[in-house]
């Protein structure tokens, strides 16, 4: 199917026809499940996929001391002193710092406090998020109220069920005001929400819909719904970012979110955009991992490297 | 625009901090062992650039600490570089016991030959010699078909097939129970690499004997209507690109229908068949049932022309095959021929790209291309040929040439010196017949039999690699305008073993398939085995076919 949106004032554009084929695509995801990556590489990978992390917490019991907690981890992965102890190893660099922290609006104020003085982003989801089925000038409001509160990312939700029905103009609309919205003052990431798109056909329109209309960042997941993230659902969004860089020559950026819990899992995405996008792509301004449980899982790994045994796992703190 | 100019500025500052001798101890630290780390890691990548890439990295980071005060966030995040990301190599363990010598395996045990003769088997990765095998003579052959021929008269003919079947089951979970070891086994003997000799060798081999097993037992069965019985000695002779795979794709169905078996595999490529005469001792096999003897062409042709041999299974070169049919004329032998190919591999405008891009990858890369059913003449329709030549040389520079045991190899080594030597007089004949060719940039390794892929287009029909089996990684592209077009291009070879059509329309695949003069045709995928699936050619692809329940028709008269 061949989809043409307006652009504003007798400007068109269409997007191409790109069918997906279902049984080759999770083949090919699958292949890069296979690579081993092992010893040096693997340290590399894993302080790679931590400077790569929204760390993200997004519920409806979330309180400023959590978000406060979650700031301190992600300024802090792990406590000087604990590093002490592997700084001889012939590998060793200083843990990174994560990417961003991904809240909802109303923590933006506690998350800016203490993050303040370090160069960790601040995500806040919006337009309604995780459904985004409000009306437009609330999300913009929410939008606009995020970034004043100090987030410099923002997430938002394309609205699937306007998607689904074939509104693809309206899809599009929202997200170039969205875009607006964020004016210079924030980066903003786009959530196609795979898992209710279902069919790699829609992905790949909803994709280059959302890069068309201005997004920075394309997202697979609110993590609110299953499945979430996957490596096929992530492989076709790659793909279109790698047709969309050689149509417009923009470099957009990947972030799968949702159900990314260990390292393992981290390395082959790694792989995949390696050799998808190229190493290009192999940094937190373009590929970003939305995930909380699996920075612990990276240290675990990261230290067991170094050090050649499994740490217990109070070793670092939860959040 | 914007971001580009800021990224420009960015640089200088980095650049300042970087020439300025600020480090602290912890940063020089960090600073040296990053050139450790990257110092082991890069072997294939210019060292220079990559020790640049990861210190600039770590500069970068200090710096962003040191002046987020006065920047804003959003200016510095557009400094990172990306992280070059090699995979230190990954080696399976090579724990697997090599005898320094291998004798023939006839009667159920191992004899030396009477020809006192061996022959090195060499691992095509580095050129060094693993084992020797023994050269059968032609004494050594008449004595396997004599074991051959008593075990059929004796023994396995008058089992049931139930019983029959309990042999050829615990072979297979024989063959599972060991699969790593004979996979190792595989890649050292034959150079392909470690992933497809463990994923797509291996499980094949024992699925083929669980198969066949199934059938041994429901014989009456096969032709409704119809008894069959066995035929007796079989004289099998198998090719070096799927070692392992061929002997069992031979040997499974042989046995299910009740016949013995004499097998010859290829001279560079003996020891996965002589591991799975081991194999078949550890079944308690009758004795004579199977025997495996090694050598070269003339060992081949001695059991090829043995008078007590009532059926011969060749797979390899059409010119052998050609041979062997000529010296069988005349004789009651029964035949049956899987030989070269030149698979057309078409790809309309309406398929999905970015899968058929990997299905040509997988239809001329997999195995080295050493594959008789490999996708080596690209037919592309003509307005996608620039993305889909653009999109391949992009996926042909990931591929990864190296040592065949590493894990993440995804190209091992040429088979053999020979084959290596013919895949570059080919192209080098190619070279010269015009059209345009490209060659994935990076280099192989200097010791071992590695070839580098190339891709060649708008070169005429005629031309040597549009016609010639290369067996190689070597591709030829070709265009079409229309459907019409593509079926004619497609069938116009002397071969006709596989084709595979890429269309998201499946109207148009089922009226392409239907015209397509291959035995094997494939839809949106490429080089998919099944023992379930009948294999097997048209012209001078061969005749006859194995897999599925046509894999027993060979075996078997019909009465």
């Amino acid at each position: 199917m061949q989809v043409t949106v307006s652009k504003g004032v007798g400007e068109k554009t269409t997007i191409p026809y790109s069918p997906i084929d279902m049984m080759a695509t999770n083949e090919r995801a699958s292949s890069f499940t296979k690579r081993s990556i092992k010893k040096a590489s693997k340290v590399q990978a894993i302080n790679t996929a931590i400077e790569m992390i929204d760390l993200t917490t997004l519920e409806g019991m979330d309180t400023p001391g959590k978000v406060k907690q979650l700031c301190g981890k992600a300024r802090n992965v792990v406590s000087p002193e604990t590093q002490k102890q592997f700084m001889d190893h012939p590998q060793y660099t200083p843990v990174p710092q994560v990417a961003c922290i991904c809240v909802y609006p109303n923590m933006v104020p506690y998350a800016k406090e203490a993050l303040a003085g370090t160069n960790i982003n601040i995500a806040s989801v919006a337009t309604a998020f995780p459904s985004g089925l409000s009306p437009m000038e609330i999300k913009i409001k929410d939008v606009k109220s995020a970034i004043k509160y100090g987030a410099n990312e923002i997430d938002m939700v394309i609205d699937r069920g306007a998607f689904l029905e074939g509104k693809f103009q309206k899809v599009f609309d929202e997200i170039v005001k969205i875009k607006e919205a964020c004016e210079d003052k924030a980066h903003l990431k786009v959530i196609l929400e795979t898992g209710e798109l279902r069919s790699f056909d829609k992905v790949r329109l909803a994709s280059w819909l959302a890069m068309e209309a201005g997004a920075d960042f394309i997202k697979t997941s609110t993590g609110k719904v299953q499945p979430a993230a996957t490596m096929p659902v992530t492989l076709v969004m790659l793909q279109a970012i790698s047709d969309y860089y050689e149509y417009s020559g923009k470099k957009i950026g990947m972030k799968p979110a949702g159900g990314i819990r260990n390292s393992k899992q981290a390395i082959h995405y790694l792989c995949m955009v390696n050799e998808t996008l190229g190493p290009d792509w192999l940094t937190p301004d373009l590929f970003r991992f939305g995930a909380s449980s699996l920075l612990n899982d990276l240290l675990k790994q990261l230290f067991k490297e170094y050090t050649g045994r499994y740490y217990y796992e109070d070793l670092f703190s939860l959040d | 625009m914007k971001a580009k100019i800021e990224k420009k500025n960015k640089k200088i500052p980095i650049k300042l901090i970087k020439s300025s001798k600020k480090t602290s101890g912890i940063k020089k630290k960090t600073k040296k062992a990053a050139k450790k780390v990257t110092k082991k890691v890069t072997k294939k990548v210019a060292k220079k650039n990559t020790i640049k890439a990861v210190t600039t990295t770590k500069v970068i980071q200090a710096a962003n600490v040191k002046t987020t005060k006065n920047t804003t966030k959003t200016k510095t995040k557009s400094v990172k570089k990306g992280m070059i990301f090699n995979y230190a190599p990954a080696p399976e363990s090579t724990k697997v016991e090599i005898q320094s010598k291998y004798n023939l395996y006839i009667g159920g045990e191992f004899v030396s030959p009477r020809t006192k003769k061996y022959i090195p088997c060499v691992n095509p990765a580095n050129q060094k010699e693993i084992s020797q095998i023994a050269v059968a003579g032609k004494e050594d052959v008449n004595i396997a078909v004599e074991n051959a021929r008593s075990a059929y008269e004796n023994t396995w003919s008058k089992l049931t097939g139930t019983e029959r079947a309990k042999y050829l089951f615990r072979i297979a979970r024989i063959i599972q129970e060991r699969s790593r070891e004979l996979a190792v086994l595989e890649t050292l003997d034959s150079g392909k690499p470690i992933k497809e000799s463990r994923d797509v060798d291996m499980p094949l081999v024992a699925q083929h004997f669980f198969y066949y097993a199934g059938w041994a037992d429901k014989l009456d069965y096969l032709i409704p209507g119809q008894e069959v019985e066995s035929i007796g000695v079989c004289a099998q002779i198998i090719p070096w690109n799927f070692p392992l795979m061929m002997a069992a794709w031979k040997i499974a169905p042989a046995l299910a229908a009740g016949n013995t078996v004499v097998l010859k595999p290829a001279e560079q490529t003996s020891l996965t068949a002589l591991r799975l005469a081991e194999i078949f001792s550890e079944a308690k096999l009758p004795p004579g049932v199977v025997n495996i003897i090694t050598g070269e062409g003339e060992t081949g042709a001695h059991l090829a022309e043995h008078h007590d041999v009532n059926k011969i299974a060749f797979t390899g070169s059409t010119d052998i095959g050609k041979l062997i049919l000529r010296n069988v004329s005349n004789t009651g032998k029964k035949l049956t021929m899987e030989l070269g190919g030149k698979s057309a591999h078409l790809i309309f405008a309406d398929a999905a790209i970015d899968s058929a891009i990997e299905g040509v990858i997988n239809g001329i890369f997999f195995n080295q291309g050493h594959v008789c059913c490999a996708g080596s003449r690209l037919l592309v329709e003509e307005s996608i040929k620039d993305v889909v030549i653009k999109k391949l040389k992009r996926r042909i520079n990931q591929i990864r040439i190296g040592d065949p045991l590493d894990k993440n190899t995804d190209l091992g080594a040429i088979n053999s010196k020979e084959q290596l030597e013919k895949i570059k007089m080919l192209v080098e004949l190619g070279k010269k017949e015009g059209g345009e060719f490209w060659e994935r940039e990076g280099s192989v390794p200097k010791t071992g039999n590695f070839f580098n892929p190339i891709i060649f287009w708008d070169q005429s029909g005629s031309c040597t690699l549009s016609k010639t089996e290369v067996f190689g990684p070597v591709l030829s592209i070709m265009t079409f305008r229309t459907t019409e077009e593509a079926i004619q291009k497609a069938n116009d070879t002397n071969y006709g073993l596989a084709a595979g059509i890429w269309s998201e329309k499946g109207s148009k695949i089922h009226h392409v398939a239907a015209k397509l003069k291959a035995g094997v045709i494939w839809a949106n995928t490429y080089n998919k085995f099944d023992a379930a699936s009948p294999f097997g050619g048209f012209k001078e692809s061969g005749f006859g076919r194995e897999g599925g329940r046509m894999g027993m028709f060979p075996y078997v008269e019909v009465k």
